[in-house]
Parts: C-alpha cells; sequence; structure tokens
C-alpha cells in the first residue's frame, strides 16, 4: 500500500510516558502529502516529544503511528524505513564535528542507502549549493556559522530525499541576524512541496508556507486551524494566552 | 597440594606486602607533600627540580626504580636491609606521584579563593595552610585512593629483585606445589580483597564531590 | 666508595639496541590490543547483554583490582593449561594487551559519556544503526576529548612492559638481567636501561602528539 494513500503521516490515539509522567496524550494527527504544518505551544507542552515520536527517538506507549504505509512498532526493520524515509532538523545543529561538511552530508547515503561515494558526493554538492553553501563544502562544522551550520544541517537530511521533514524548533538556537537565512531555505523547501512538520515560534513563517497550524498544551493538541483563521481568532483561553505572550515579543 | 604450612607461608608475604604498602604510603605522604609545595613554588628551580623529580619516576618502570635503588644503595655505602630498600624506592616512588595529584589539586582551587585570602593579608604560609590545603586536599581524596591502590599492586614487584612479599611467596609455593593456577588464583584474590574496597571508597567520594560540585 | 664501570655495559650496545626494540614492539602490540579490547568493551557497555555488561565489568574490576605481575603469571600458566601454546613474547602482549584494556574501557567510556546525546540522535535520525552511530560519529570525538588520559595509560603500559621479564619475554629488562648475570655490573646495568626507558617513554609521548595531529586534525569551538 506504501506510496498510494493520501495521508503520509499517521498518529492516532498516541500515548507517551517518561516513567510516570504523562508526555503526550491521546494525540491524533493526520498529515497530508505535500501538507506543511507548524506545531506550537508553550515549553514542556511536548512538541519535541510529538515529532521525536514519529521517527522512533522516542518509543509510545500506546496508539498508532503509520509513516507512508508502515506502522511503526519496535521491530527494527520498520523503524530502520522510517528514520530513512523522514529526515529531521535539530534544535542544535548536531552536525558531527570531526567530518567536513560535505562527509556529513555524505555519511547517511553511503551507509544507510549504500550509494557510492561519487554519487553520494553529487547528491551532497548539489542540496549544499541549494541551501547556499556549497562554497564551504570543505569546511568542518566548526569554522561555520550557526545559521550556516543549520542549513548544512538541513542539507545532511535531503541528500537521503525524505518524504517528509521534522523541524524542531530550527532557528531558537540562533543569532537574530540569522534566523532569516534559515527560514528561507525553510521556505523554499517548502515551496517545492516538501512535507513538513515544524515545531516553531516563528509566527510569520508559519503565516506565510503553514496550511495548518497546531496549538499543544500539556501534551494534548488544544487546537489546530489554518493559519489565518488560527492567528485572528483562537478559539481556546490557553491559545489566545500563548498567542499573546508570542507576539508580544515579536 | 596447599596446606595450612602454604597458607602460612602466603600469610607471612602477605603481611610483608601490607608493611611494604605501608611504609611506602606513609612515607610517599610525607614527601610527596614537600613535593607538591616544591611544585607550585614561585621560585622556578625549586619547581623545576619538582617537576624533574615527577617526570623521572613517572618515565621510568617502577621495577627499574627499585633495581636502581636497590643496588644503587650499597654503593653509597649503605646497607639497609631489603625491605629498607625496597622501602626507600616505594617511598621515592609514591612521593613523585602523590606530589603530582596534589599538584594538581592544589592548581583545581580556584583562584578566587588564592586571591580572596591574599585580600584579607593572609601570607604565603597562612594562604596555603589554612585556604587552599584543605580544600585540595578533599579534592584530591580520589586520585590519593587510587593511588594506593597503585602503590599496593606496585609492592608486588619487590617479587622480581627476590623479596618474599605476597607474590614472591607465591611463586615459591607455586614450584613447591605444581599447582600456579590455584595458588596465583589465591594471590590474586587476596588483592583483589584489599583492592577492590579501596577502589570502591575511592569512586564512592569522587561521586560525591562531583554532585557537590554540581551543586 | 665503589667504582662505576659503565664501559662492559655500554659495549653490549647491540643487544641493548634489540632489548629497546622488543620493547617497543611489546609496547605497540600490547597498546594496539588494548585500544581494541577498550572500544570492544565500551561497544559492549552501550548495548543491552546483561551478560555482556557482567562480562565486562567483572572483567575491568579484576584487572585493575590486582597486580599486572600476578595477571602475567596467571595467563602464563593458564594459556597452556587451556591448550594455547604462545611464547613468551606473546603471552606478555596477551596480558599487556588486556591489562591496558581493562584501564581503556574506563577511559573510552567516559569520552563516550561526554558526548552530547544529540549526536547519537542525529545519527538515528539519519537511519543509521546504533552501532554504525557509535562507529561512524561517536568513538572518533570520544577518544580526541579523553586523549591525555589514554596517553598516560599507554605511558604506563610502556613502562610495565619491564615486567614482562619474568615470564622471559624478550625486551629491555630481560637483556639488562642477561648482561648483568655477566658482568655483575648489576647498578650500571640498571642505570643504563633506564635511561634508555627514559628515552623510551619520551619518544612515545612525540608519537603520541603526532597521531594526535594527524587524527584530530579538525577545529572545535
Ligand atoms: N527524556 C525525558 N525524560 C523525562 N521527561 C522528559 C524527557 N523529555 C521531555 N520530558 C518532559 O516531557 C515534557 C514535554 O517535553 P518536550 O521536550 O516535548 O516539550 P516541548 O514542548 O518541546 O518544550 P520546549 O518548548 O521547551 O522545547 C516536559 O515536561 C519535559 O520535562
Ligand atoms: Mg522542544
Amino acid at each position: 500500500m506504501a506510496g498510494t494513500d493520501d495521508i503520509l503521516i499517521r498518529m492516532e490515539q498516541v500515548e507517551k510516558y517518561y516513567g510516570e509522567f504523562h508526555a503526550l496524550r491521546n494525540v491524533n494527527l493526520h498529515v497530508r502529502r505535500g501538507e506543511k504544518i507548524v506545531l506550537c505551544g508553550p515549553s514542556g507542552s511536548g512538541k519535541s516529544t510529538l515529532i521525536r515520536c514519529i521517527n522512533h527517538l522516542e518509543p509510545i506507549r500506546s496508539g498508532r503511528i503509520v509513516v507512508d504505509g508502515t506502522e511503526l512498532t519496535d521491530n527494527p526493520q520498520a523503524i530502520d524505513t522510517i528514520r530513512r524515509e523522514v529526515g529531521m532538523v535539530f534544535q542544535q545543529f548536531n552536525l558531527f564535528p570531526h567530518m567536513t561538511v560535505l562527509e556529513n552530508c555524505m555519511l547517511a547515503p553511503m551507509r544507510v542507502r549504500k550509494v557510492s561515494r561519487a554519487d553520494a558526493e553529487a547528491t551532497a554538492r548539489k542540496f549544499l549549493d541549494r541551501v547556499r553553501i556549497g562554497n564551504q563544502a570543505e569546511k568542518y562544522p566548526a569554522q561555520l556559522s550557526g545559521g550556516q551550520q543549520q542549513r548544512v544541517a538541513i542539507a545532511r537530511a535531503l541528500c537521503m530525499e525524505p518524504i517528509a521533514m521534522l523541524f524542531d524548533e530550527p532557528t531558537s538556537a540562533l543569532d537574530p541576524e540569522m534566523v532569516k537565512e534559515v527560514l528561507d531555505t525553510m521556505i523554499g523547501l517548502a515551496n517545492d512541496g516538501m512535507t513538513m512538520i515544524c515545531v516553531t515560534h516563528e509566527m510569520g513563517f508559519a503565516r506565510q508556507v503553514a496550511d495548518r497550524v497546531i496549538f499543544m498544551a500539556d501534551g494534548q493538541i488544544v487546537e489546530e486551524n489554518e493559519p489565518e483563521a488560527f492567528f485572528r481568532n483562537p478559539r481556546h483561553e490557553r491559545t489566545r494566552a500563548f498567542l499573546g505572550e508570542i507576539l508580544a515579543h515579536h | 597440594m596447599i596446606g595450612p604450612q602454604e597458607l602460612a607461608f602466603l600469610g607471612q608475604g602477605l603481611m610483608w606486602t601490607l608493611a611494604l604498602t605501608a611504609i611506602g604510603f606513609t612515607g610517599g605522604i610525607l614527601f610527596g607533600f614537600l613535593v607538591a609545595l616544591a611544585r607550585v613554588s614561585p621560585i622556578r628551580w625549586i619547581s623545576a627540580l619538582a617537576a624533574g623529580w615527577i617526570a623521572l619516576f613517572q618515565g621510568t618502570p617502577l621495577l627499574m626504580q627499585l633495581f636502581v635503588v636497590y643496588f644503587g644503595l650499597p654503593l653509597l655505602g649503605l646497607a639497609p636491609p631489603a625491605w629498607g630498600a625496597v622501602a626507600v624506592a616505594l617511598t621515592a616512588h609514591a612521593s613523585a606521584f602523590l606530589g603530582e595529584i596534589w599538584r594538581g589539586a592544589i592548581q583545581a582551587v580556584p583562584k578566587g579563593q588564592s586571591e580572596a585570602a591574599h585580600a584579607l593579608g593572609l601570607d604565603y604560609r597562612a594562604r596555603m595552610r589554612d585556604v587552599i590545603l584543605p580544600q585540595a586536599m578533599r579534592l584530591s581524596l580520589p586520585a590519593t585512593i587510587g593511588f594506593l591502590v597503585q602503590l599496593l599492586k606496585g609492592t608486588s614487584l619487590a617479587a622480581i629483585v627476590g623479596f618474599i612479599e605476597l607474590t614472591r611467596a607465591g611463586q615459591i609455593v607455586s614450584n613447591q606445589t605444581f599447582r600456579p593456577l590455584l595458588v596465583f588464583g589465591i594471590v590474586g584474590l587476596v588483592y583483589f580483597a584489599l583492592c577492590w574496597p579501596l577502589s570502591l571508597w575511592g569512586r564512592r567520594i569522587e561521586s560525591r564531590l562531583a554532585a557537590a560540585t554540581a551543586r | 666508595m665503589v667504582q662505576l664501570d659503565f664501559g662492559v655495559v655500554l659495549e653490549r650496545w647491540p643487544e641493548l639496541a634489540w632489548g629497546t626494540l622488543g620493547t617497543i614492539w611489546l609496547a605497540l602490540a600490547g597498546m594496539t590490543l588494548a585500544l581494541v579490547i577498550g572500544i570492544a568493551g565500551v561497544a559492549v557497555l552501550r548495548g543491552k547483554s546483561r551478560i555482556g555488561h557482567a562480562i565486562v565489568r567483572t572483567f575491568v574490576e579484576v584487572i585493575r583490582n590486582t597486580p599486572f605481575l600476578v595477571q602475567i603469571f596467571f595467563i602464563f600458566f593458564a594459556l597452556p593449561l587451556a591448550g594455547i601454546r604462545l611464547n613468551p613474547t606473546a603471552t606478555a602482549i596477551l596480558a599487556l594487551g588486556l591489562n591496558g584494556g581493562a584501564y581503556a574501557v574506563e577511559i573510552i567510556r567516559g569520552g563516550v559519556d561526554a558526548i552530547p546525546q544529540g549526536q547519537t540522535e542525529a545519527g538515528l535520525a539519519l537511519g543509521l544503526r546504533p552501532s554504525e552511530v557509535f562507529r561512524f560519529i561517536i568513538i572518533k570525538p570520544a577518544l580526541r576529548s579523553i586523549y591525555p588520559s589514554l596517553v598516560s595509560q599507554f605511558i604506563m603500559l610502556t613502562l610495565t612492559t619491564s615486567i614482562a621479564t619474568s615470564i622471559s619475554a624478550y625486551e629491555l629488562t630481560s637483556v639488562a638481567q642477561r648482561i648483568d648475570g655477566d658482568t655483575f655490573r648489576t647498578f650500571e646495568v640498571y642505570f643504563t636501561i633506564t635511561v634508555i626507558y627514559l628515552g623510551i617513554s619520551w619518544l612515545m609521548m612525540l608519537m603520541f602528539a603526532a597521531i594526535a595531529r594527524r587524527a584530530f586534525a579538525y577545529p572545535t569551538r
């Protein structure tokens, strides 16, 4: 059935615990192919937890997660398949410090997809050019600015030619003057039709690219809507309070 | 077979192992203290001398140190008993290692401590004695215990110069009984029974210190 | 005062040179084995096998809390009983590797623990298996972070090779004992090789610095 379903990522009745702590409560989320979703909510509301469950960086207690027809279980093969197909970008970039930018981008295609070195390099250079950092390919991560590092991290994920991308606050660790270059890269990706789930508090970005904005609190999805409606008239008191705070800061 | 006689012989060896460790460690503490103070001395040549002493003992095998002292002392006209020569070598060895451990600890005490003591008008002696050293001793306790374990194991090398401590006693019993695995198994177990609790103790203090500094 | 005579010792320089090479060979082979055991041990400790954990932990504690001399005797007598015939030099390398390996496990584990969790997560998210994450992502930065401790441990291992004389492995100390037996210039012999050992440790330091310059050339913040 893979590839024929219009719903690319399905989360159904997902419950997640950290020990005793109930981190996700009855989460239901369907993401269509090509859909862009922005996930927001106060600190500790479970945004990171939600997207980390999708590629099994966190195991869930109960419920179902299906990505492109593959159901995520404890079966290592299912986990491998989904991780191969879903890219992730982290707040702290997490580039590998002992590899050049190019090597960072070639590692997974060569080891996971078994692509030849030459092909991996060609792909890596293509995506590095696309995030406009092709001229830094031979440098090491520590020699780049934060914004450049995050763009490399995006290119590294793209080199696996994923069917969906997960972003966990990709601009929160950046100096303000570097936020735009990363957001522009993400906007480009969105325009190319990538399926994306972005945890971010960049409301301008949400307005511009999101098909849906989802608000979480206390491990639950409280409210979801199209961006215009979401921002213009939030239905829940908690959403209103949250937006008030966010917008006051920006 | 390993009978009461053999066990008694091993027990005697064990007594010597413990005695050598105690002497070496006590001597090492006294002289190591001087080495550490010399190493952090503001006077250049004193600190260089201490650095050389440390490098010498950390750069050569303990076995050679034992040999050189053991056969060197008689050349100086000294004729200590065998255990005395071994004890001198172990003491010198320990003084270098403990000196280096404590130098590290002294320098790990935050600079502000020394500056604050300075500002209070304390002289060098008072700064060291009342402010720096007590903190350094606390910091260095895990490494000091770790070295005690090293030293206890190191006394076994006295066996190679022929001194009958636990390992040499084991060798002799092994040669008499033709049961090397059993004998060295027992000997190893005895060392383990002595060293392991010390190691655990050191590790406990270390994690307690780490928790205290994290707070 | 006794008259010292280094001449009769120094004229045996070809043997001393061969002994030096023997010591260096023991040290390098022992270090290599120790590094392999250290990395493998840490990999097992990161894995899920309970039995694996227990074996590595026991190995580390037993080795660290017993003297090398007892270990090398034990191995020397145990191998033939297990039907394994090794010459004294190979036996010494095995003993040195096991001993150094136990210390290396502890040291390298500290380095691995210091690598941020995000590195592992990034590797997993790219689809790498945990073993590949360890091999390609974790181990090199981990080794870099604990390199000074590992080097001290390996210098110790180099000096420990002298104990291999107790099973008559071919190295500097056993050569010294032979020269001593011929010349009765005991002090001069051991003084001379003490100086040689000092030179060997110094050489090892240079080697480790050169390795670090090549292997860990990448910049960090
Ligand atoms: N590994 C963990 N062990 C225990 N509790 C955890 C763990 N990770 C997260 N939590 C808890 O789960 C809750 C949700 O965490 P999560 O990181 O998903 O929040 P978040 O919405 O991403 O917050 P932030 O905006 O601060 O990143 C928090 O209360 C957090 O303390
Ligand atoms: Mg988060």
